[in-house]
Parts: C-alpha cells; sequence; structure tokens
C-alpha cells in the first residue's frame, strides 16, 4: 500500500496502485516531497513564459516548509505542480519517493488552503469540511466524528450549520483550513492563507497553525511573501526568485548567512561591501574592503569568490564606535533613526558607500552621537558574509 | 397638527405620488397583459359565429366543455375528447423531451464556452445568437431540406451506402423534435452560460483537490451552482415549446398536431373560436401549474442541499 493510512484502517488518500519504481533516496527516508529539477513553462515550450526553472527541493516530513519570494516569482506554480493542477514541462515530483506525475490532483494525497479560500459557496461550513470525506467514501459516523473534531480544532463548532458567505474572513480561512486537513492528507499545501486577514488576527492564525501542524503531524509547504512571517513559522525556508530557488535553509541559516545578493536583500536590512578576497579555508576568506579594513567572510564554497566579490553585514552585527578610536571602517554620520527597541545610524563610508548600524537601546540618556561627526565601525566576529551575485 | 401626524400626512403625499409617477407603466402593464386574456376569457365563454368570431351577448359553455368532451358524430353520445387529449399528451411530451434533449446539448456547450478565455467567450456567444437573425419559418424550411427524403441526411447516408431506402423523418414525431430542438437550443445555452460564466471555476478546483473526480465535481459542485440557469433555460424552452405552432406545422404535418397548431385550427378552418380561447386558457393554465410545482420543487431541494 503505497500511502498508509493513519484513521484506524480508513482510507486516509486515494489509493495509488499501480507501478513504483523506488528511487534510491540518498537523503535519508524521511522526505515528504521531492522536486527534481522542475521546470514550467507556460505556453511554447522554447517562446513560453518560463515561470519555474530547474527548480529542486526536498521537503521533509512533518516539516513547516516555506516557499518565500516576490511575486509572480512561481511559489504558486510551484504548489499548483504538486497538487497536480499543472503539469511539469521537465523534472519529476516524488511523494514518499514515488512519482506522481501520473496521478491526477483528486488521487493525491495532498490537499490545498487555496490563497482564495475556494469554500463551496452552496454548502454549509460542516458539509464543506466533510466533502473531501465523502469523497473518499468514508462511514458517515466517521465523517461525522472528523467533521466534529475538525470544528473544535479550528474553534468552528457555533458555525457548523451556517453558509460560508455567512461567516468572517478570518472564519472562512479556518474552514478552509480544516477543510484541507479533515482528510488527513500527507502533505498540505498552504498558498497566502494569511494575506487577507488583518495584523491581529493574522498573528493568532501564524500560532494557530504552528499548533494544528504540531497536533497532525503533517507537512507543511506554506507559500508567503512576507519575510517575517517566514522567519517566525517555518522550520525551513527556500528563498525564490524569477523561476528559481536560491537557497534553502533554517530561517537562521537564511537570515544570517545568505549565499546570494537577492536573499540579504530581500529578508531583513543588510549592508554591501565590495572587496578583494582570498581564499583563507574551505568556507572561509579573507576580504580586502574596498572601505578599508581587511576581514574574515564566510561563504558555503570559498573557491568561487575569489578575486572581486561582494560581502554581506546585517546592521546588528556592527558595533558604533567613536572616530578616533579603533576601528573596522571609519566615515560620516548621515542620519539617525530613532525606532523604540533600536536606533539606525546611517553613514558613508569613506570611499562613500552608504551603511547602516543597528544599536540596540538602553535606558538612560541617547547614543552620544550625533549627525555630521566622523565616527567607527567595529564588525563583529563572523558578521561578513560572502555573497554570490 | 401633531409631529406623527405631519409625518402621516408626507407619507400620504410621498404614496400618491408614487403611484401618479408609475401610473403610465401600470396602464401599458394592464393593457398589454391582462387586456388580452380579458378578451380571450370573454370570447371562451360566448356562442360561436357561424363562419368565424363569436355571437357577442350570447353566452355559452360549449367552448369549454368542448376542449374535454365531444359529441359522437355517429352516436351523438357524449365522450372525452380524445382527439384533444392525444394531442394534449404530445405536446406536453414533445416539450418535456425537446427541454431535456437542449438541456444535454446546451449544457457541454454553454461549458466549454464559459471556459474559453474571455475574449473568445463573446465570439461564440454571438456565433450562438446568430440563428435569431433568420425568420423561424425559414430556419424550420432549412431544417426541412435537411431530414425530407431527399434532403442532405438522406442523401449522404444514401451515397455513403449506409442505407438503400431513405429514412422517413419528415411529418414523425421526430423532425417535430429535431426541429424543436434546434430552435430552442439557443435558448437554453444562453441562461445556462450566463450563470457558467458566474462560476468561480477554483471552486472545481478546489474540488478536484478534496478526491471529487470529474464525475462528483459535476455533480456535486457545477450542476448545483448553475441551478439558477438550468431553471431559467428549461423555464424558456418548455413554455415556447408547449405552444409551438410553426415547427410542428412544417416538420411535423397535418397528423402531428401539437397545442398550437390545434388553437390555429380553431381560430382558422375550425371556426370555433370559443374552443381556441379556452384551449389557451387551459394551456396557460396548465403552464402556470407546471411551474410553480416545478420552482417549488427546486427550491426545496436547494434547501436540502443547504441542510446537514
Ligand atoms: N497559466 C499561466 N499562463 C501563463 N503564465 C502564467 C500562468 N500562471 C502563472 N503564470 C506566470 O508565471 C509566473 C509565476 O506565477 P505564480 O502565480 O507562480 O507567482 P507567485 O509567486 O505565486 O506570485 P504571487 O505572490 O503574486 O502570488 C508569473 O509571472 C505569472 O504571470
Ligand atoms: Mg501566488
Amino acid at each position: 500500500m503505497a500511502f498508509p493510512d493513519r484513521f484506524d484502517g480508513l482510507p486516509a488518500a486515494p489509493r495509488c496502485e499501480g507501478v513504483y519504481k523506488v528511487t534510491g533516496d540518498t537523503r535519508g527516508n524521511n522526505v515528504a516531497i521531492d522536486v527534481l529539477g522542475v521546470t514550467k513553462v507556460f505556453g511554447a515550450a522554447d517562446s513560453g513564459f518560463r515561470a519555474l526553472d530547474k527548480v529542486s527541493a526536498s521537503i521533509r516530513q512533518n516539516e513547516f516548509f516555506t516557499l518565500l519570494g516576490p511575486s509572480g516569482c512561481g511559489k504558486t506554480t510551484l504548489l499548483r505542480l504538486i497538487a497536480g493542477f499543472e503539469f511539469p514541462t521537465e523534472g519529476r515530483i516524488l511523494l514518499d519517493g514515488e512519482d506522481i506525475a501520473a496521478l491526477p490532483p483528486f488521487r493525491r494525497p495532498v490537499n490545498t488552503v487555496f490563497q482564495s479560500y475556494a469554500l463551496f459557496p452552496h454548502l454549509t461550513v460542516a458539509k464543506n469540511i466533510s466533502f473531501g470525506l465523502e469523497m473518499l467514501g468514508w462511514p458517515a459516523t466517521k465523517i461525522a466524528s472528523t467533521v466534529e473534531r475538525m470544528l473544535a480544532l479550528v474553534k468552528m463548532e457555533p458555525m457548523a450549520d451556517r453558509l460560508t458567505d455567512q461567516i468572517s474572513g478570518g472564519q472562512q480561512q479556518r474552514v478552509a483550513l480544516a477543510r484541507a486537513l479533515a482528510p488527513n492528507p500527507r502533505v498540505l499545501l498552504l498558498d497566502e492563507p494569511l494575506s487577507a486577514l488583518d495584523f491581529k488576527l493574522r498573528k493568532e492564525m501564524q500560532i494557530e497553525l504552528k499548533r494544528l501542524q504540531g497536533e497532525t503531524g503533517i507537512t507543511f509547504v506554506f507559500v508567503t511573501h512576507d519575510q517575517e512571517e517566514a522567519l517566525t513559522m517555518s522550520d525551513r525556508i527556500a528563498v525564490m526568485s524569477a523561476g528559481r530557488i536560491l537557497q534553502v535553509g533554517s530561517p537562521r541559516e537564511i537570515y544570517d548567512r545568505p549565499t546570494e545578493r537577492f536573499v540579504a536583500d530581500f529578508i531583513g536590512e543588510t549592508n554591501f561591501l565590495e572587496g578583494e578576497a582570498k581564499v583563507a579555508g574551505d568556507r572561509l576568506l579573507e576580504v580586502r574592503l574596498d572601505a578599508g579594513a581587511t576581514v574574515k567572510a564566510t561563504a558555503p564554497d570559498a573557491a568561487l569568490h575569489a578575486g572581486r566579490t561582494t560581502v554581506a553585514v546585517r546592521p546588528e552585527h556592527a558595533d558604533l564606535v567613536p572616530g578616533d578610536g579603533p576601528a573596522d571602517l571609519t566615515g560620516v554620520l548621515k542620519n539617525i533613526v530613532y525606532f523604540g527597541t533600536d536606533t539606525h545610524f546611517h553613514m558613508t563610508l569613506d570611499n562613500g558607500v552608504p551603511f547602516i548600524v543597528r544599536q540596540q537601546n538602553t535606558p538612560g540618556e541617547g547614543s552620544g552621537f550625533s549627525i555630521g561627526e566622523q565616527v567607527g565601525v567595529r564588525l563583529h566576529a563572523d558578521a561578513a558574509q560572502a555573497l554570490k551575485d | 397638527m401633531q409631529p406623527h401626524e405631519v409625518e402621516q400626512a408626507a407619507i400620504r403625499r410621498g404614496t400618491m405620488r408614487r403611484w401618479l409617477l408609475s401610473a403610465p407603466a401600470l396602464v401599458i402593464i394592464f393593457l398589454a397583459s391582462f387586456g388580452p386574456l380579458f378578451v380571450m376569457l370573454a370570447f371562451s365563454v360566448l356562442e360561436k359565429g357561424d363562419y368565424g368570431g363569436v355571437k357577442p351577448w350570447t353566452f355559452s359553455f360549449d367552448g369549454w366543455a368542448n376542449v374535454f368532451f365531444q359529441h359522437d358524430i355517429f352516436t351523438g353520445e357524449l365522450g372525452f375528447a380524445d382527439a384533444h387529449l392525444s394531442i394534449f399528451w404530445r405536446s406536453v411530451r414533445l416539450s418535456i423531451i425537446t427541454t431535456a434533449l437542449t438541456l444535454v446539448l446546451g449544457f457541454p456547450t454553454a461549458y466549454f464556452i464559459a471556459t474559453r478565455p474571455r475574449k473568445t467567450r463573446e465570439i461564440w456567444v454571438f456565433l450562438v445568437t446568430i440563428p435569431f437573425w433568420t425568420n423561424l419559418l425559414i430556419r424550420t424550411f432549412a431544417m426541412q431540406e435537411v431530414i425530407r427524403n431527399e434532403g442532405v441526411i438522406n442523401t449522404v447516408a444514401m451515397r455513403l451506402g449506409m442505407i438503400s431506402e431513405p429514412i422517413q423523418i419528415m411529418y414523425t414525431d421526430w423532425a417535430v423534435l429535431f426541429g424543436m430542438t434546434y430552435v430552442y437550443l439557443p435558448l437554453m445555452v444562453l441562461p445556462l452560460y450566463a450563470s457558467m460564466e458566474k462560476l468561480d471555476f477554483r471552486l472545481v478546483e478546489a474540488a478536484y483537490d478534496l478526491y471529487a473526480n470529474r464525475f462528483k465535481v459535476l455533480r456535486r459542485i457545477i450542476l448545483p451552482l448553475t441551478k439558477p440557469g438550468i431553471i431559467a433555460g428549461s423555464i424558456l424552452v418548455f413554455i415556447p415549446s408547449l405552444g409551438a405552432y410553426v415547427t410542428p406545422r412544417v416538420l411535423g404535418g397535418g397528423k402531428n398536431m401539437m397545442l398550437g397548431n390545434l388553437i390555429g385550427l380553431q381560430f382558422g378552418k375550425g371556426n370555433n373560436w370559443p374552443l381556441g380561447a379556452a384551449i389557451s386558457i387551459t394551456l396557460m393554465v396548465v403552464v402556470m401549474v407546471a411551474l410553480l410545482v416545478y420552482v417549488r420543487a427546486t427550491a426545496r431541494a436547494g434547501g436540502d442541499d443547504r441542510g446537514r
């Protein structure tokens, strides 16, 4: 049996009998979805629009995996390929090691929470949730108890008999979630499910989603273009741009160790410094910055960066010091922006490049620096990260 | 005056003005719809004139009696008007089948159009409406050209050796059915398309995603959501089918009469205007009752869908 049942022997998802080639999965057997070199071209294969370009990713079981990227970068397209609404022009998608190319959406143990929710307007909340279960042919008693459980899970019991246009946007979102979770799919795909909600509800739903994922043990593939949402919720993030996955990693890796300029720029604020790099180890470079200092910078593959290179330094990975003391970089303070928890110091380095330092605020008087003053910057150890352009 | 009296006076004035403003519309509605109805009703209870028309101020219920009963020509016994009843039954039967056929043909057509890109949709809708540009009589004769013994179908089929003798289609119920289906198909397609165009096809995807195969998506999602179009289309096809005149006349010939022809006959060669008027009113009542029952039934079915 291809997909094990998780509801006491009831079909949790359609059976997928047939020929399956068990692929040699070298990454271990805890991979839920393997996207292997997938390309999607809309229109003619040679002249059409390349929405995805040789995308590869391994999404682990019970992982909260986020696709993060700007509008139009292909996030929805990748989800639709996994759900089965579109077919890859090239490449393969494996679910639990089995190629699902031949399976239509209604045979894939994958459910989607659509960006528009797509609730059935002619059915009640409860009937929406039971729809998938009825289609799977579950017995009525099992359906009833599952619907009860799902309604409780998303706290919608009092509204079970309402039509879907008689509930609020946030409630609709919860129903959409319950409807997709009810059949207990192997993988849940969520396409910007929180984007229509106001700030407060959004925060609540973020916590709710994490709780649901923990309780159900289902693999979540979550799409967003909100970097903060991605950082706070994900186990791993794939940053996408123009149909490609640029970097996959934990929120910490993505934030602290971006490998590409786009990633560093898209997530949080970053200073970019140019310099001349020499290989100083396997993953270590010695970079003589144009702005003066020589710093150690890390990179996944140091050899790649020898010669001209760009390094990224997060504003909070540097300290502002008086201009007359020892410093890595020096320049003029141009602006001071107070943010409550911290203060941003905008300066122009001696070679004319802008640089921002973020300093935690402490109780007491101000920072002691004033605009126009000559100041210095000390970089933290490990602050510099070499980037691919 | 007390404040509330002032208010009431103002409301009275407003009501008055509303009535005056809508008076022209009301007059037209009364004259145009109730006027002819009243004339029909009056004619149905007058005695028939010797050479058509009615004798004014001579009341008689013969017209109504003749709808359902007739004197046997030979014995003079009073019996059911079998001919009328069989024509009535044939009309209802052919109209139901026509409605079903146009639905079966129109549904995929409307679905096809609704799933085209927006630009091309308009072209398809335009194509569907083209037959309306031609007079019904001419379209019906064109149909005759297709199905008659020396017509397109028979000629081609014989050339291809599929048949050796022409198939007699003209002057059968089949011919009437073909003709009516052809003529009324656009009336089914257009309301169906209107409701399908409003259908959110993301719902179809959502249903696919939730393990519904194509057939179940059709039954559980598309049909319920396009029900208003199905009802509207069925009404638009069924009612004119029931009273159809030209198509059964041309394609069905003299012996395959439908109600429309029976009524026409009474006002023409039959010289029995009261009977014609009575049958017309009967037809109208039947249609209204059928509509009521249908709408009630579908409304209840819709209510069931919403329950748990
Ligand atoms: N059916 C289609 N035909 C042609 N081009 C398409 C089609 N679907 C998507 N595209 C294009 O593919 C690109 C990626 O689209 P996609 O919907 O995956 O973006 P996205 O990352 O989900 O963006 P957003 O954050 O705005 O939802 C876009 O440029 C889009 O115009
Ligand atoms: Mg999208």
